[in-house]
């Protein structure tokens, strides 16, 4: 018997500026099916899920729900459809209750809310799927899980048979992992089907029918589960040729700069986002964090640089404690960071590139003398800054949004290169960069690495990171799974462990 | 005070408290869809002058009502379009939106100046109601526009809490992206709720110009609005509560009045000022046992933007 497909998504395209996120997808969901969507991150899975939500418009392909073509306008219209997504970060009114959460916007009769009524109706729902939610509960008072369940309910409520989950277990205990795991395969039991956003190969492997394989916006496979095994799904995800040359590696390290030990880190929603960290960086050295974002490589590099508290552990510098000292005792100390969101974090957008270059020195001395600022030892220093670094730009008091990528990544690396530290942590310093500059930041860092620094990227290419770095330590989980010297380390064994395998050997 | 003199006085501070009443439950409404409008003083202004034109005009104080509310209404669909529309900044459109008010009210009112209305609103007793002993004489020996405060006060409340169209101006309050996800339409539910509280401040400011003083002269309101705006802070963004505060603040003008006529000792600007100095040291006291739970909208005076990531 041939079934009809519930969802089906035809030659799917979709650009953003400068990145084409979905190329020519196309993508089936069966009723009754657990359908995993696999890959790395900016691999296309959440703009895929996001058309189908919609939330975003396709530039080119066609939809089809059970058979008939739609154009989604809104969510509301994927609603309509029976299309719902539940996003990483839940769309819930924190301060209503569970049945009010449920019933919000949903079509009925009249317009008077009768408290029983609609709590007896969440309550039966809860019940049939096994949800165990209950309706008069605040959501602030509920814990992720739960809240994820809301959720569900949510969607049930309104009648969605396609359910769509984006990274559904980050947030969850082993245990609920597995209540979950039960409830969505009830749903699909039943004849629905579930769509689930995912990078961990053991959970595909696990939970569903069916897996469509994305990379760098294609699908790079798709089959059903049975067909297939682990390292299939792993080789699909990351395979690649190694494009560039191999820069020399630096085999004699000095004296370990940074040590890390059992460093634990909660995460922005009060889980432990960072389980167990324990890592040496030593002086010229670079050491690269492999791991799909999500895994705690911000909060651990939050944390190195004093913008997050650790829950437990510690972190030495030069033998000296450091765990306690605020940002700008480490910084003095020689811990600079370059973070990851240069617009946000790392320079302030609207004031000029003089006044950006010494936001992290103002009040030295050379700058500054009690509140005044020496304005003409600033400009002779942006101007250095701007030499050395090779900083393309026309006038240093122009506001740095008017620099390119490349150019405020240039300007902050120098800005932090300059002040001779001791260690850099680095996230992302090539996210969003094309070719040249991204090379040019390589080119800066290994220079670096040269004088003896110790440094620490957090890099989401694995290309990158085996061309830069010395060690690898991969991330999973909110944990340093294993540490490899990059020479002997081979692509597929630290793919596997990004995704979740077990180390072996050492 | 014995209870002869206790119900006049307390009968005043209804009467002094209703056109705050009117302006501090439109504003609940404002902020509880998640827009924060401090052009409530402007709208009262604009509200009075174009009540009391109407009347004096047409003879009729009905006619006067609807300009009121047409009048502040308008200005809260300028703020609603500034805000919601071009996602403006909320405190500089509300603050200007007060500054146009005044200048055109008075601008308008001019030639009105001290005039007597034509049609003022007199006390309508209620039948049976009113020989109920003390509450009678308080209560229902109103004018209409009281009653009218009161039922629109207990009918805000059951919308917000009781229905469905409540939970929706309050998601919009609190999370507009839960809203937006689920397929309500926050930009309108927020235009809405500010016009809403326009009028509302409308109807405030035409009490002020038809019933209570009743006449025009310029800044009619003299801070009106803004208390009106602090009271919704100490009402929890509560209608019912709402009425509470009103006739508290109410109760204090009332208070300042009667002793100045009695002639007691005291500065009769210390005394105007009293309203006022109540309504800081009000704020003071919520904003120290203020909780998460009882408190703001979350997203009161933040644009939403689907795009924003």
């Amino acid at each position: 018997m041939k079934r009809e497909p519930l969802i089906e998504m035809n030659n799917i395209s979709k650009s953003f500026p400068g990145v084409l996120a979905n190329h020519n997808i196309s993508f089936r969901v069966y009723p009754g099916e657990i359908h995993a969507l696999l890959g790395e991150n900016g691999a296309g899975k959440s703009t895929l899920m996001s058309i189908l939500a919609g939330l975003y418009r396709p530039d080119s392909g066609q939809i089809k729900v059970r058979g008939r073509q739609v154009q989604f306008r809104s969510p509301r219209y994927a609603l309509e459809s029976g299309i719902g997504m539940i996003y990483q970060h839940f769309r819930l009114v924190n301060n209503f209750t569970v049945a009010e959460n449920i019933v919000l916007g949903a079509k009925r009769r009249g317009i008077i809310n009768r408290q029983e009524g609609m709590e007896g109706k969440v309550q039966e729902l809860s019940e049939r799927f096994g949800l165990g939610v209950d309706p008069a509960a605040r959501i602030s008072n509920l814990s992720l899980g739960e809240q994820q369940r809301v959720e569900i309910l949510k969607m049930l409520y309104r009648g969605c048979d396609v359910l769509i989950m984006d990274e559904p277990t980050t947030v969850l205990t082993p245990r609920e992992v597995q209540d979950l795991f039960k409830v969505l395969r009830f749903m699909a039991d039943e004849g629905r089907a579930v769509v689930l956003i995912t990078h961990k190969l053991h959970e595909v492997m696990e939970i569903a029918d069916y897996v469509t394989v994305l990379r760098k916006g294609e699908v790079a496979g798709s089959d059903r589960i049975e067909n297939l095994h682990e390292s299939d799904l792993t080789h699909m995800m990351v395979a690649r040729e190694i494009e560039y040359g191999q820069v020399n590696r630096n085999t004699a390290p000095g004296p370990a700069v940074l040590e890390i030990k059992g460093l634990q880190v909660r995460g922005d929603l009060g889980y432990l986002a960072v389980k167990d960290a324990t890592l040496d960086i030593r002086s010229g050295e670079i050491v690269s964090i492999a791991g799909v974002a999500g895994n705690g490589q911000r909060e651990l590099v939050e944390a190195l640089a004093g913008l997050r508290t650790p829950a437990k552990g510690s972190i030495r510098m030069k033998g000296r404690d450091i765990t306690d000292y605020d940002i700008r005792k480490r910084l003095e100390l020689g811990l600079n960071m370059v973070p990851e969101d240069r617009l946000g974090m790392g320079l302030v957008p609207n004031i000029s590139v003089m006044d950006n270059s010494i936001l992290r020195s103002y009040y030295r001395p050379e700058f500054s003398r009690g509140p005044f600022l020496n304005y003409s030892r600033i400009r002779k220093y942006a101007r250095s800054l701007v030499e050395n670094y090779n900083i393309y730009l026309s006038d240093i008091n122009y506001p740095v949004n008017f620099l390119s990528g490349g150019n405020l990544q240039k300007l902050l690396l120098g800005r932090e290169l300059d002040k001779r530290p001791q260690v850099i942590i680095a996230s992302y310093p090539v996210r969003g960069l094309d070719v040249a500059a991204a090379e040019a930041v390589f080119q800066l860092l290994l220079r670096e690495r040269d004088k003896g620094t110790a440094i620490l990227l957090v890099l989401e290419d694995l290309d990158d990171i085996f061309r830069l770095s010395d060690r690898v330590a991969v991330m999973y989980d909110g944990e340093i799974r294993a540490v490899l010297d990059a020479d002997t380390a081979d692509l597929n064994t630290i793919g596997a462990l990004m995704l979740g395998a077990a180390p072996t050997g050492a | 005070m014995e209870l002869s003199a206790l119900v006049p006085f307390l009968a005043a501070a209804i009467v002094a408290g209703t056109p705050i009443l009117f302006a501090a439950v439109g504003e609940v409404m404002a902020e509880r869809s998640g827009i924060l409008n401090l052009g409530v003083e402007g709208m009262m202004l604009v509200g009075a002058v174009m009540g009391f034109m109407i009347t004096i005009v047409t003879g009729n104080h009905w006619t006067g009502i609807i300009a009121a509310m047409a009048g502040g209404g308008l200005m809260a669909l300028i703020h609603a379009f500034i805000t919601v529309t071009l996602k403006g900044n909320q405190v500089v459109s509300g603050l200007a939106l007060t500054i146009f008010g005044t200048g055109v009210s008075g601008f308008l009112g001019k030639s009105y100046q001290g005039m007597p209305t034509a049609d003022p609103f007199t006390p309508c007793v209620v039948p049976l109601l009113s020989d109920i002993p003390v509450l009678g004489p308080i209560l229902f020996k109103q004018d209409v526009l009281v009653y009218i405060s009161i039922i629109l006060a207990l009918g805000f409340w059951f919308l917000l809490y009781r229905t469905s169209w409540g939970l929706t101006i309050r998601s919009a309050g609190e999370n507009p992206a839960a809203a937006d996800a689920v397929g309500i339409s926050v930009s309108r539910v927020r235009y809405l709720c500010t016009i809403i509280g326009g009028i509302m401040a409308g109807l405030g400011g035409a009490y002020l110009s038809l019933a209570y003083v009743p006449s025009w002269q310029e800044n009619l309101t003299a801070g009106r609005g803004w208390i009106a705006v602090a009271l919704v802070i100490f009402a929890l963004w509560n209608p019912l509560r709402a009425i509470a505060g009103a006739y508290l603040f109410g109760g204090v003008e009332a208070l300042a009045f009667r002793l100045q006529t009695a002639g007691i000792q005291i500065s009769s600007f210390f005394l105007s000022m009293l309203p006022y100095l109540l309504t800081i040291l009000v704020l003071v006291l919520v904003t120290v046992r203020l909780r998460q739970e009882a408190g703001a909208p979350l997203a009161l005076g933040v644009p939403y933007d689907r795009e924003e990531r």
